[in-house]
């Protein structure tokens, strides 16, 4: 199992008495794409907070089953969340930057964790936004609201922010359904370059997105994971029928 | 290969969490202790006879009835004055007001007229209703000095002036819990805005309506300063009242235009002016917590009204 | 036009759709419109007319005694200059000067003790309780607000300035220290309430970016959630000092009501509310002392007045301000 970075076994989620998802056991390889696909409701969003342990600040949520990363159980007693999530970073559907400046967003994640000199923050800066392609739109206006920026250069601005903690992981949730095609294919650029340094995971809608961006594809329906195979066979030779039903557009 | 155990260090992040459990609830002790102190104290003079009795032997014993008598009457009269007003103020603003400078202003009115301290609306009721309206009114009616003095009509004019920004925004949250799409029902069906208001937005809006009324009467029967020269008074004789008679047959009604008793004034008085403040301190205690109980009783109800309300909104 | 447009517009005259509303439904909606926008119109009224009657007594103060008189006044013998408030006697001293102070030493105090414990149980509320005990807290906290403050006076007068007597050995027992905690009862659920509102209202995304990138709760309270609902909390502050500094019965009770100047807060203070109360019911109308009065009224209800507008700009500010 060298090059898989997250294994789940038999994962259930409850909210309350009602199951959201059932059994699901998937590996998911290291410093590859790997895309949850499926009609809206059927849990990807939900799974991909699993991951993360998003889930642990809504109430009245149970998790039965393994959630392992390297080998760890993070859902273990022992385990600092909160460093969990500094490993395990999240881009949003809505992008959610802080009321703050651009150089402040940024900065925020390695502050908390003790970074403080301003060489080392102005270095992580420059690094997380080239990773983003932002620096070039940002670099000269880094003291300015970060909420003046378009709804796509904020988006980007959130991938840097997550990058600046230094995760191994990046969970992205259709970190593109709010925007544009122009931005939403920088985005998809962005990923590709990613991938070569992070393990990224993306909750994805948009079929066609999943083709273009993901090395693996995951089809999740009604809380369970139906099929989970390279992009390539799911999108040609999907092997069950319910796969083929989403891909062709029968329902979703 | 991820870090997982390192446990992060952040010791004062927990211990501030805890200062402010701990400034919190230290809060809700105090709070305790002291309703706690009265609740124990003025149960010893709570009796049948201390709420409908007279008081006698200068206030050292007997009952506080006129006092509680005076305060129903004079906050009585208050809701006939702010209620019908507030609720008409809200339906302008929230059914026939377009936004514009001049609702701002009239916003900004409401919300600086509940900012006016207390005593100001007192030198308020003075100036104006008193000396103003009052003497108007006698010289117009030929009364002689009957309006232009302090009468249980002007204290409850001037507090239905301090309580109207209550009022005016309890009926504004009603007015828009009521969804856009039932007026435009109404309007779809043919029906004019009066109608709308009357048949379909006010019905609906009764329960906040009757929330701000409530929270209203707390707050008024709890001022003391607007009525210290309004016609409050520590001891009278009689009851505000006189007989209205048609033929032979008389029924008292409340005479606006007397003197009063009134329970938080006779508090104060009793608290700091009374000729023997040890004799009074337990008619002190009772009547204090004679009024923290009538003003906590209406507060929860208005309280767990509002609640409620809003719990069946939620379902809409 | 076309044989078949014709007989469109021909049925204009039987439609149905085409009827004029009736005169007598037209004048009658536009009477209600009026009569609900003189009710609309009141609460503005009314501020106007306090501020006519209370300038209109306030200023006939200023026909004997000079503004300056006010402020300070000057023995004729001995040429000392001195600030006090003494108009009962035969050569009657009318400095606002102890007055203020007197508001100033009970409110400031108590402004600072509230912003501390109200602040936080705004935080409690907002961030740290449990949600299914904020239902029954923020209530409690409401009740709180509810208390009659001449109970509070009452407290104060009787058990609280009993307590610190005995707890801190004062000069006088009735004092600013006691009022001000007085105050503090008071003014707690004010800041905690509105406090709660601001923190409550920042939306949900930004603790879920904050945890996302591996921060505590506090690290979130502390470094993005507080800042960003500073207007509203600031708001909250000045409203706060606004209502003490407008409190009667609690400075009336509890503070002593020696006009001192002194900025030793256990010693007794008059406020300007508090002089007011005590003397608008021994003075004979008419007199320089009674305008007198109302010029205080007139001083509390312009600082109240400005109080409120600050807050309400910054409120209205930070509204928008919320790219949200």
């Amino acid at each position: 199992m060298k090059d898989i970075k997250i294994v789940t076994k038999d994962l259930s989620l409850f909210y309350g008495d009602k199951q959201a998802l059932k059994n699901i056991s998937i590996n998911i390889p290291d410093k590859k794409v790997t895309a949850f696909i499926g009609p809206s409701g059927c849990g990807k969003s939900t799974f991909l907070r699993v991951l993360n342990r998003m889930n642990d600040l809504i109430d009245n949520v149970k998790i039965v089953g393994e959630v392992s990363v390297d080998g760890v159980n993070i859902y273990d007693k022992n385990i600092d969340v909160v460093n969990l999530r500094k490993n395990i970073g999240m881009v949003f559907q809505k992008s959610n930057l802080f009321p703050k400046t651009i150089f402040e967003n940024i900065a925020y994640g390695p502050k908390i964790n003790g970074i403080k000199d301003k060489k080392s923050l102005d270095e992580i800066i420059e690094r997380t936004c080239v990773q983003s392609a932002i620096w070039d739109e940002v670099k000269d206006r880094l003291n300015d609201n970060a909420l003046s920026l378009s709804g796509g250069q904020q988006q980007r601005l959130c991938i840097a922010r997550a990058l600046a903690v230094e995760p191994e992981i990046i969970l992205m949730d259709e970190p593109a359904s709010a925007l544009d095609p122009l931005s939403t294919a920088k985005i998809e650029e962005l990923i590709h370059e990613l991938k070569k340094q992070y393990t990224i995971v993306i909750v994805t809608h948009n079929m066609q997105q999943a083709a273009r961006v993901s090395d693996m594809t995951a089809f999740f329906y009604i809380g369970e994971l139906i099929e989970f195979d390279r992009t390539t066979k799911i999108f040609t030779n999907p092997s069950k029928k319910q796969t083929e039903d989403y891909i062709t557009g029968r329902f979703g | 290969m991820l870090e997982l155990h390192k446990k992060k260090k952040d010791f004062a992040g927990s211990i501030s969490i805890w200062v402010i459990r701990l400034m919190f609830f230290s809060l809700v002790i105090v709070l305790m202790f002291l309703l706690g102190k009265i609740i124990m104290q003025g149960a010893e003079t709570i009796s049948f006879e201390f709420i409908f009795d007279d008081p006698k032997n200068n206030m050292t014993e007997g009952g506080i009835f006129p006092a509680i008598f005076g305060t129903i009457a004079v906050t009585l009269l208050m809701v006939l004055f702010s209620v019908p007003l507030g609720v008409c103020s809200a339906i302008y603003l929230n059914e026939y007001a377009k936004d514009s400078f001049f609702t701002r202003i009239i916003r900004t009115s409401i919300n600086n007229l509940a900012g006016i301290p207390s005593i100001v609306f007192g030198l308020f009721g003075l100036g104006f209703f008193i000396l103003f309206v009052g003497r108007k009114m006698d010289e117009v009616l030929q009364t002689g000095l009957l309006f232009g003095q302090p009468a249980l009509l002007w204290a409850a004019a001037t507090l239905a002036v301090l309580v109207l920004p209550i009022v005016i925004v309890s009926t504004l949250e009603a007015l828009n819990s009521v969804p856009k799409s039932h007026r435009d029902a109404s309007y779809g069906l043919g029906a004019t805005k009066w109608q709308t208001i009357r048949n379909v937005v006010l019905p609906q809006a009764r329960p906040g309506i009757l929330t701000g009324t409530i929270l209203a009467i707390s707050r008024g029967a709890g001022e003391t300063a607007p009525i210290l020269f309004l016609g409050a008074a520590f001891f009278l004789p009689n009851l505000p009242v006189a007989d209205l008679c048609i033929g032979d047959y008389c029924i008292p009604v409340i005479n606006p235009a007397k003197q009063f008793m009134y329970l938080a004034y006779h508090i104060f008085i009793l608290a700091t002016q009374s000729s023997n403040p040890t004799k009074t301190l337990p008619i002190q205690y009772g009547s204090t917590l004679v009024l923290i109980a009538l003003t906590f009783l209406l507060n929860i109800t208005a309280i767990i009204f509002r609640y409620r309300f809003r719990k069946a909104l939620g379902r809409n | 036009m076309t044989e078949q447009e014709n007989e469109f517009y021909d049925k204009a005259g039987d439609s149905r759709y085409g009827k004029k509303i009736k005169k007598f439904t037209r004048v009658k909606e536009s009477l209600i419109k009026l009569f609900f926008t003189i009710s609309g119109v009141m609460a503005l009224v009314f501020i106007v007319l306090i501020f006519i009657f209370l300038f209109k007594e306030g200023f006939k103060s200023l026909q004997h005694i000079g503004l300056l008189d006010f402020i300070y006044s000057t023995r004729a013998n001995g040429n000392k200059t001195v600030f006090e408030w003494y108009p009962t006697s035969d050569d009657p001293r009318y400095s606002l000067i102890p007055l203020i102070i007197g508001t100033l030493l009970t409110s400031i105090p108590a402004t600072i003790i509230s912003t501390i414990f109200g602040v936080a149980a705004g935080i409690y509320l907002s961030e740290v309780a449990n949600p299914k005990w904020k239902e029954f807290l923020k209530p409690m906290i409401e009740l709180f607000a509810g208390i009659p403050t001449v109970v509070l006076g009452f407290i104060m007068l009787v058990i609280g300035a009993t307590f610190f007597n005995d707890l801190l050995h004062p000069e006088n027992r009735l004092n600013a220290f006691v009022a001000a905690i007085g105050l503090s009862f008071v003014i707690i659920p004010v800041i905690a309430s509105l406090t709660e509102d601001a923190l409550h209202s920042i939306p949900n995304d930004l603790r879920m970016a904050s945890y996302g990138l591996g921060a505590t709760k506090w690290q979130t309270i502390s470094r993005v959630i507080l800042p960003a609902a500073f207007s509203g909390v600031s708001a909250s502050i000045i409203l706060g000092f606004g209502r003490a500094i407008g409190e009667t019965m609690i400075v009336l009770m509890a503070a002593g009501n020696a006009a001192n100047i002194t900025s030793n807060i256990f010693l007794s203070v008059r406020t300007m509310t508090a002089t007011i109360a005590a003397e608008m019911g021994e003075v004979s109308q008419g007199s320089d002392h009674y305008y007198s009065l109302f010029f205080i009224g007139i001083v509390l209800f312009t600082i109240t007045f400005i109080l409120n507008l600050i807050a309400e700009i910054i409120i209205n500010k930070m509204r928008k301000k919320n790219t949200f």
